[in-house]
């Protein structure tokens, strides 16, 4: 009895806990970033935003979660029930279970494995199951042509984005998330791999689906795009998965060129302050670019949309692997 | 231990069971997500013989476009079932002869394995041993050393693959409007607008 306390469940009980320390600091989070999204755009339109619920309106993200939990929900006629109800919770899911291997601090990780990168991008391109099969499940029309675009949107966009990642991967010589944020203590990548870095950040743009990229959507032409048929808890689903997959998006950003818990410099008073919290700045900065680009930006069209990824970034992106991999093996400096 | 084999068990059955739903399920989605099922469960049992690089590769590429891609066709298509059941038992005997090779050519393997436990120390290019490097490392030094040039001619292969598959289905098309940006950033003010007096009563 001792042994199986010991050798099961103390350390079940234990990784239970810390997936609970990441789960929920990262919902809080989902929900405080719709609220500062509504906050930003409002005040990128001489608006005020929510105010009302709350001290300055700091309330205004429950009570919209109440709202949601309160509605009725609704499965349209000739709907396929279990496909149109998985869809969402995979959606929900898989933006949860890709922070398992992203590293907060030097050694502040849920599962520290050799290939966490490939695991991230793996993760992020099971996002569109989610779409399609809310689209296909729900038997409605513009549903169904939401979840189209937005399948061949994330396939194109996926192509460049592992162009990029391989680019960074030249760089550090290993596939660990760990590592590759330690190869930056020097210089984040950013700086080398500038053009990459915008390539990059362009194509989790489309990944996530948000402006200008946020055809799958698309409110002006397809009403909601292949979310319309949802209602109440599997709408606040999809709306959280796509708020905690941007926040996903902007860590990966953060690891790969923005020197993840690392400090700006190595000096003082800057290395007093502890690395989550950098890494927690850093991804806000990039939040904030997500917002500002929504705020600012014009809806692309479809075959703007296609021919940008397909004709402009992938040709882009691998040639700037090759040049990487030319001035890494020219000047020597491949990472043994 | 006991976790691995449980682990082990539940995997194995899932996929096999979703191998079996794949083929049988009424509504061909359906059969689709099926599959998608089974790769998952075929990359778990990866990461349980400590095959990491090739479950996250089988997921990426597989799950990842393939079957997005499989499933886009799929979903837009408007097939008759019924029709295309009727011809089940046409094709029975070709599919249980592919089936029935395949199984012998794993019995093959396996059986060298038992007949002769020295026959995996033969291989041209042995694995380096797995506590000592990753096995990223381990596949990256296979393929881009002893098998590189084996490797290129696969890639290349791909590569006319592709290239025909882009032959067969390009037809060029007269009088379509394509978008060309080059000439829209160089169409200049002059050319477009033309600004003309016009007296009261006399047009142009």
């Amino acid at each position: 009895m001792a042994e199986f306390w010991s050798g099961f469940l103390l350390p079940l009980i234990i990784i239970v806990l810390q997936i609970l320390a990441i789960v929920v600091p990262l919902l809080v989070a989902v929900a405080y970033l719709t609220y500062a999204e509504r906050k930003v755009m409002s005040a990128m339109q001489l608006r005020q935003g929510p105010n009302m619920v709350g001290p300055f309106g700091l309330l205004q993200p429950f009570a919209d979660g109440l709202k949601l939990f309160a509605k009725e929900q609704i499965l349209p006629a000739g709907a396929n029930r279990i496909v149109f109800y998985m869809a969402p919770m995979l959606t929900f899911l898989l933006s949860l279970v890709a922070w398992a291997v992203i590293p907060f601090d030097y050694g502040l990780v849920l599962a520290d494995i050799n290939v966490g990168i490939l695991y991230l991008f793996a993760i992020s391109s099971l996002g569109v199951y989610g779409i399609v099969m809310a689209g296909w499940g729900s038997n409605s029309r513009y549903a169904f042509l939401g979840a189209l675009r937005s399948a061949a949107q994330m396939v194109s966009y996926e192509v460049s984005m592992g162009f990029v990642i391989i680019s960074v991967l030249l760089c550090v010589g290993s596939l660990n998330l760990t590592a590759i944020v330690r190869a930056q203590e020097t210089v984040w990548f950013f700086i080398p791999l500038f053009p990459m870095f915008i390539v990059f950040f362009i194509s989790i743009l489309a990944e996530t689906n948000r402006s200008p990229f946020d055809l799958p959507e698309g409110e002006s032409e397809l009403v909601a795009g292949f979310m319309v048929e949802y209602s109440a808890m599997p709408f606040a689903l999809f709306f959280l998965g796509e708020y905690a997959n941007m926040i996903l998006m902007s860590a990966m950003t953060t690891i790969l060129f923005l020197g993840g818990w690392l400090p700006p410099l190595d000096i003082a008073p800057l290395n007093w302050i502890p690395g989550p919290i950098w890494f927690a700045l850093k991804i806000a900065l990039c939040l904030f670019v997500f917002i500002w680009v929504r705020a600012t930006m014009p809806r692309y069209r479809y075959d703007q949309l296609m021919r940008l990824g397909w004709k402009v970034f992938l040709p882009f992106s691998l040639f700037w692997v090759v040049l990487t991999a030319g001035v890494l093996v020219a000047f020597d400096w491949l990472p043994r | 231990m006991i976790v691995q084999s449980l682990a082990f068990y539940v995997f194995s059955a899932i996929l096999v069971a979703s191998g079996v739903m794949v083929i049988s399920a009424r509504n061909p989605v359906h059969s689709v997500l099926y599959l998608i099922l089974a790769f998952f469960q075929a990359a778990g049992l990866c990461v349980l013989m400590g095959a990491e690089f090739l479950a996250m590769i089988l997921i990426i590429v597989y799950v990842g476009a393939v079957a997005v891609l499989f499933l886009f066709v799929v979903m837009m298509l408007d097939i008759n079932f019924r029709e295309l059941r009727s011809g089940f038992l046409q094709y029975l005997p070709i599919g249980g002869l592919i089936g029935f090779i395949l199984l012998a050519e794993l019995a093959v393997v396996l059986g060298a394995w038992i007949v002769a436990p020295g026959a995996a120390a033969q291989v041209a290019a042995p694995a380096p041993p797995i506590d000592q490097v990753t096995n990223t490392h381990a596949l990256g030094m296979l393929i881009y050393t002893h098998y590189v040039y084996l490797f290129q001619a696969a890639g290349i292969v791909l590569l006319i693959a592709m290239v025909g598959a882009i032959v067969l289905t390009l037809r060029q098309r007269e009088g379509v409007r394509k978008q060309n940006i080059a000439e829209q950033l160089a169409r200049r003010r002059e050319d477009a607008v033309v600004i003309r007096k016009v007296p009261t009563g006399g047009g142009i």
